[in-house]
């Protein structure tokens, strides 16, 4: 297996430097983050942290997470301005852009209710150099400015040569409540576009170091940041060195089998891999971090090493980043499997509202288990 | 005008004998309002032309080459290969090139003009074109709001030549002219008779000039007639004869040419002289891209992204 490159993204603090742990355990899965055996996401139960151990350490969220990164990016390149629905003075639907208009003035900036306006701007703007931010209030919102996501954005540089670096960060996923129109997961949609960077960071430590490289990239990046995640999941520091875009990260070693997801589902199924481990089985868990590029070489050593795997997503059934990841495991590597593959999705109908029904529409610790129970039965 | 008019007419030639591949798109009755806003514009500035913009094009300054080699599919052309005819560009001297989704660069030159503004370059404007028909589009009313909302030095032309392929303007909208609608969004708006190129140029010059003062986004609608098809391809037998014999039917190219002789700012025999050597220029272009080779495909980059390190490894087989 190749093992994951881990170079330096950011620039590096002296200080900060000295205090730095090893590769291993800088990668290691949050040593924060406790998992609840009972599921995380299910009936409301939202603690994932667990009760606070030993002396109390600075603690920042994901959504602290991807604001601080919005604001080293504004500090850092003259280039950079975010720009989407209520981000200035008001700081964002979700304050992801708190107290940012103040700090920058000019440089975040309210926009109207236009999608398709907002990041066709973001392309011209991308043509004369700059690198915007683009947000859009929900994930979902982003059909509107689908067009001009990938027929102008995703164009530009084949077309042209020029580069598009924009990124366009896409608050995506379920929350309790949030029903058909708040809910959505459209990274399969955006991964099928050639000339896109599709992320899906699952920790705190990844929304921050992929936020600032997607910033960096010369390509527009769709950035799904997980709604869920925003206020619950919790690290004790930002990084000073990340695993690059592109990378896979092993998120807990097993060798009975794999589970390949990304964004939320990795924290669920961090959960199945502590209960199963509790009878015995051994699962390990693939965090892919970015679905475009899909790292293959990673998830395919995983299957060499467990011969078993189980794809799991948030998005709906049809096609998607768990039917991608099977057809290469099967197309490149068939001779590494000890049973079919399998995959989990939600189901194939639009977002629920109630709880009780989303609960069960989408993957959760509970489902997860089951399928990862009979996988390894078969 | 007149080299746009040429090069149209040598491009549905070709078309005709077979040698362009996909379509050709002429601006014929077009030229007068098209040259207007090229020639209006300068260095620095943004021009984002649509399909019957050839003139304007050229005006700008897009190179004759660059235009035959996009639609004869020279990989030496603008777009190496990658698109053709119409769709074609340099955007970082302030040629945009098209996508088919209409409405949708009018936002892209808003963009441009925001990256300005963070730059500091002061009294630099852009200008785009559409049709009657992409007035109906979201598009248009979320990039002409966003422009008004930001004030930007925005110069946006409408061509009312009357169909949106065959759809006539009472398919389009209800308004009475689409002039009106400046008042809703907050724009200066102006008038302006596309077959008249006098007329043309004083109003879009002066649009351009109150952009480019600070005045914001000025809405100009022009009236003409599309003197050709929808592309080469389409006979458009469902114009109105009547609109044909209407004023809006008039050859802007004869009309100009009539008022220089009327004025006495030239004669006939200089005018067939500067067809001659247009005719010239044009096939000398012409003949000189069909001796450039078609793209290789085994040697074409096919690498969509500018991070080549982030490419997915999908192999062939």
């Amino acid at each position: 297996m190749a093992q994951p490159r881990h170079v330096a993204v950011l620039v590096s603090d002296p200080e900060a430097d000295a205090n730095l742990p090893d590769a291993e355990e800088t990668f290691a899965p949050t040593p924060s983050i406790k998992h609840n055996r009972e599921g995380l996401f299910e009936n409301g139960n939202t603690n994932i942290n667990g009760p606070a151990k030993g002396k109390p350490t600075m603690s920042i969220t994901y959504l602290e997470a991807i604001r601080e990164a919005q604001a080293r990016a504004l500090a850092e390149d003259p280039r950079v301005y975010i720009y989407g629905q209520d981000v200035g003075e008001f700081g964002g639907a979700f304050k992801a852009t708190k107290n940012l208009s103040r700090e920058f003035p000019g440089r975040v900036i309210d926009a109207p209710i236009s999608e398709d306006a907002i990041i066709g701007s973001a392309v011209g703007a991308a043509i004369e150099g700059m690198r915007p931010i683009i947000e859009m209030q929900f994930a979902d919102f982003s059909t509107i400015g689908f067009n001009q996501i990938v027929n102008q954005a995703a164009t530009l540089h084949w077309r042209t040569q020029v580069p598009c670096p924009i990124t366009i960060r896409l608050p995506s996923g379920g929350t309790s409540g949030g029903g058909p129109f708040h809910s959505q997961s459209m990274e399969a949609l955006y991964a099928h576009y050639p000339g896109l960077i599709v992320l899906t960071p699952a920790t705190v430590e990844d929304a921050y170091s992929m936020l600032l490289e997607a910033v960096a990239i010369d390509d527009p990046v769709i950035f799904c940041e997980h709604k869920f995640l925003y206020y619950h999941l919790k690290a004790d520091k930002l990084p000073t060195e990340a695993m690059p875009v592109g990378k896979a990260r092993i998120a807990r070693e097993g060798r009975d089998l794999t589970i390949v997801t990304y964004s939320a589902m990795v924290h669920e199924a961090l959960v199945v891999a502590d209960e199963l481990a509790s009878e015995g089985i051994l699962v390990e868990v693939v965090d892919l971090r970015s679905v475009k590029p899909l790292d293959t070489d990673t998830v395919m050593a995983s299957v060499a090493r467990t011969g078993r795997l189980l794809c799991v997503g948030e998005a709906f059934p049809w096609g998607g980043v768990t039917a991608e990841v099977i057809a290469r495991v099967a197309s490149e590597g068939f001779e590494l499997l000890d049973a079919p593959p399998m995959r989990l999705n939600a189901k194939d109908t639009p977002i629920p509202y109630h709880p009780n029904l989303w609960a069960v529409h989408r993957p959760t610790a509970r489902s997860i288990a089951v399928a990862a129970r009979r996988l390894v039965q078969n | 005008m007149l080299l746009g008019r040429i090069l149209d007419e040598k491009f549905a030639s070709l078309y005709r004998g077979g040698k362009i591949h996909g379509g050709v798109f002429i601006g014929r009755g077009q030229e007068a309002l098209s040259v207007a806003i090229g020639s209006s514009l300068r260095q620095g500035d943004v021009f984002a032309p649509l399909i019957r913009d050839l003139a304007g094009r050229l005006s700008f300054g897009e190179p004759i080459l660059d235009a035959v080699r996009n639609y004869l599919g020279s990989p030496k052309g603008p777009m190496r290969s990658r698109d053709g005819n119409v769709h074609r560009g340099r955007p970082r001297e302030g040629l945009l090139p098209m996508i088919s989704h209409l409405g949708a660069m009018i936002p892209v030159v808003n963009g441009v003009l925001m990256a300005h503004r963070f730059k500091g370059l002061a009294s630099t404007v852009g200008a785009t074109t559409i049709g009657d028909g992409a007035t109906s589009t979201g598009a248009f009313h979320e990039a002409l709001n966003q422009a008004a909302i930001e004030k930007l030095p925005l110069i946006l032309v409408v061509a009312n030549n009357q169909y949106a392929y065959s759809t006539p303007t009472t398919r389009q909208f209800a308004c009475k002219s689409i002039l009106d609608r400046a008042v809703g969004y907050g724009v200066a708006g102006a008038e302006t008779d596309g077959t008249n190129l006098s007329d043309c140029l004083a109003v879009i010059g002066q649009a351009v000039q109150n952009a480019r003062a600070g005045n914001g986004p000025q809405l100009i609608v022009a009236s003409l007639l599309r003197l050709c098809g929808h592309g080469e391809h389409d006979d458009a037998g469902y114009i109105d004869p009547e609109l044909k014999q209407s004023p809006l039917g008039r050859d802007c190219l004869k009309l100009a040419a009539q008022k220089i002789l009327d004025q006495a700012w030239s004669d006939q025999a200089a005018l067939d002289r500067w067809q001659a050597s247009t005719v010239q220029q044009v096939e000398e272009a012409v003949a000189t891209v069909q001796r450039e080779a078609g793209p290789d495909p085994y040697q074409e980059e096919w690498c969509a992204l500018a991070c080549d390190r982030l490419r997915e490894g999908f192999e062939d087989v």
